[in-house]
């Protein structure tokens, strides 16, 4: 579990390795500190294929896939401005409200059976919450990934465009909603309603 | 039944399942025949769905605890573990030594008994009805009754707690379990020399549904599925989670990645197990199983995420947990190792008998509680 270099170690190797790739280190401030690496959509199938075929890395394993719903946010913060208010200028308090969208990320955890080292934990986001909301698929690098997309394209609606089979898995093939998604709203007979949310 | 094309090289589609007597519960495989011969074959599963995910997102991390026990029902105390050591590693909180001992001995009765009911079932999948399968069971329930007396359940234990275990086991307990564990040797001669040997075992299981080393791993598949085909790789030996680095114990593999390497890996894991259990039985320390101060109600761990990992008897248990500062964990998502090494099956199954996807699948040691969630 030693030869894993620090994440903006890391980050430099995929940059080099990879010609163009832009690569963000998203920080963990919990005990476990397994940061993780943001992967933008165009090289993300490139970076798959230099983590798993690099010598030094030999990521061979790709454990865990998952989708994750970040809903819009809306932080409203007070600033001060100065106006002019019956010709004389004034501070005035206002409220600004800033909207940052929502996205639909698809993570990867991967480890090396091969060097035994891991997690290196890869993230891709979309570019909205709707409907078409897409993400190239890792299925073509890690066998692994067949069913997981398959999974989180059925509860979150994440399109992995590129994956060989992308079918409903878990819930039934009529069925219209996403139900793992943060705004879902069940039938009225689901026993999950009154639930505190 | 469909017939897709008539006449020489007819292709029939099958539905196997959801009822067969070898899907272990509600399972079903597309399977597309020629002859007998399968050329392809879909699983199709979600028939035990119940989002158990979302159910774990709307409650505390606590309350999660008593639902883990009902992914694998067969292995509830290592899905408790899994999951405590998810929350673990989130919110940094220490495991007393006595607990972790504790953790070990109910997760390797647990292995046994998991591998002993899965050599039954695969037998009885071969026909051998009966006998096999009730001689494993013999075994499984003097485990369960133990698992009864600590927990207060056989099977749905919730037994285990972030920052430890729930109740101290009593002395009279530990001895109880050293004398299983004396005895549980003389089970698995008596279980290998009934078998072992055994023409049709042979010529049933060799060679049937071969998996690759490169495909497994490729794959992602997990336990001694995984090992059968020859790859060393234990997160017992890899992450040395818990006080697994104390216990000397081999990491058994085969060499043909087939249906007999994966029932011999079962076999010779058992003995593992009872070599671990002996050592930790002679090892474990006095004193408390759970620090009073660790908070289990309301606890609110620091926005992160985690990724906790063990290796349950059937593979790579992992639990991934996003905390956003509440105490309801934002994601929690569920690392299920019977259903990732599904994956391969229609890889493991092309070209062979009908009759052989029976056995392949008994060989996967698939549990359908987990593998819908």
């Amino acid at each position: 579990m030693t030869s894993l270099p620090a994440v903006e170690e890391l980050k430099a190797w995929i940059e080099a390795g990879v010609p163009g790739a832009a690569v963000r280190v998203i920080p963990n401030g919990s005990p476990s500190a397994q940061h993780s690496l943001l992967i933008d959509q165009e090289h993300a199938r490139t970076v798959a294929e230099f983590l798993r075929d690099d010598a030094r890395l030999r990521l061979d394993f790709c454990s865990l896939v998952t989708g994750v719903d970040w809903l819009d946010t809306e932080t409203t913060e007070k600033i001060k401005v100065k106006k002019v208010v019956d010709g004389v200028e004034q501070e005035v308090e206002e409220t600004r409200k800033t909207k940052t969208p929502g996205y639909l990320e698809a993570v990867y955890h991967l480890f090396s059976m091969e060097k035994k080292h891991g997690p290196v934990i890869l993230r891709l986001r979309t570019a909205n919450r709707t409907d078409d909301a897409h993400v190239p698929s890792l299925t073509p690098v890690w066998r692994s990934a067949e069913f997981q997309e398959r999974e989180a394209f059925d509860l979150y609606g994440i399109v992995f465009d590129g994956h060989p089979d992308l079918r409903r898995i878990l819930m039934w093939d009529g069925f219209a909603d996403y139900p793992m998604r943060k705004d879902y709203v069940p039938p009225a007979d689901d026993p999950l309603v009154g639930v505190r949310p | 039944m469909v017939r897709l094309e008539s006449g020489p090289g007819e292709i029939m589609e099958v539905s196997m399942g959801p009822h067969h007597p070898s899907t272990h519960g509600v399972f079903r495989m597309d399977v597309r025949l020629e002859g007998e011969r399968v050329v392809r074959l879909k699983p199709v599963f979600g028939y035990l769905h119940r989002n158990h995910e979302k159910i774990a997102e709307h409650g505390a991390y606590l309350s999660a605890i008593p639902y883990t026990d009902r992914l694998d029902y067969l292995c509830s105390m290592t899905n408790n573990w899994g999951y405590v050591l998810a929350v673990e590693k989130l919110a940094g909180i220490p495991v007393p030594e006595r607990a972790e001992y504790i953790r070990v001995i109910v997760a390797e009765l647990t292995r046994f008994q998991n591998h002993a009911g899965l050599v039954g079932f695969l037998l009885q999948d071969m026909g051998a009805s009966g006998t096999p399968l009730m001689y494993a069971f013999r075994e499984r329930e003097k485990i369960l009754d133990l698992f009864e007396s600590l927990s207060g359940a056989r099977m749905m234990c919730n037994y285990m707690r972030f920052g430890g275990v729930r109740v101290d086991c009593s002395a009279e307990w530990l001895e109880e379990v050293r004398q299983l564990n004396a005895r549980l040797p003389r089970f698995v001669d008596e279980f290998e020399a009934l078998l072992r040997g055994n023409e049709i075992l042979m010529a049933r299981t060799q060679g049937t549904g071969v998996l690759s080393r490169e495909l497994a791993i490729n794959a992602g598949v997990t336990g001694p599925m995984l090992r059968a085909s020859g790859v060393n790789y234990d997160i017992r030996k890899v992450d040395k989670y818990g006080v697994y680095d104390r216990f000397a114990f081999r990491v058994p593999l085969g060499d043909h990645g087939d249906v007999y390497d994966r029932y011999m890996m079962r076999i010779l894991e058992m003995r593992e197990s009872v070599k671990i259990l002996e050592q930790a039985l002679k090892d474990i320390p006095e004193g408390p199983v759970m620090d009073p101060k660790t908070r289990l109600r309301g606890l609110r761990p620091k926005a992160g995420e985690a990724y906790g990992r063990i290796e349950s008897p059937k593979g790579e248990l992992g639990f991934f947990l996003i905390s956003d500062g509440t105490t309801n964990p934002y994601r929690y998502r569920v690392r299920p190792p019977s259903m990732i090494n599904l994956t391969i099956l229609e890889d493991m199954c092309l070209g062979r008998n009908i009759a052989d996807v029976v056995i392949t699948l008994g060989s996967v040691d698939i549990v359908l509680g987990e593998v819908d969630r």
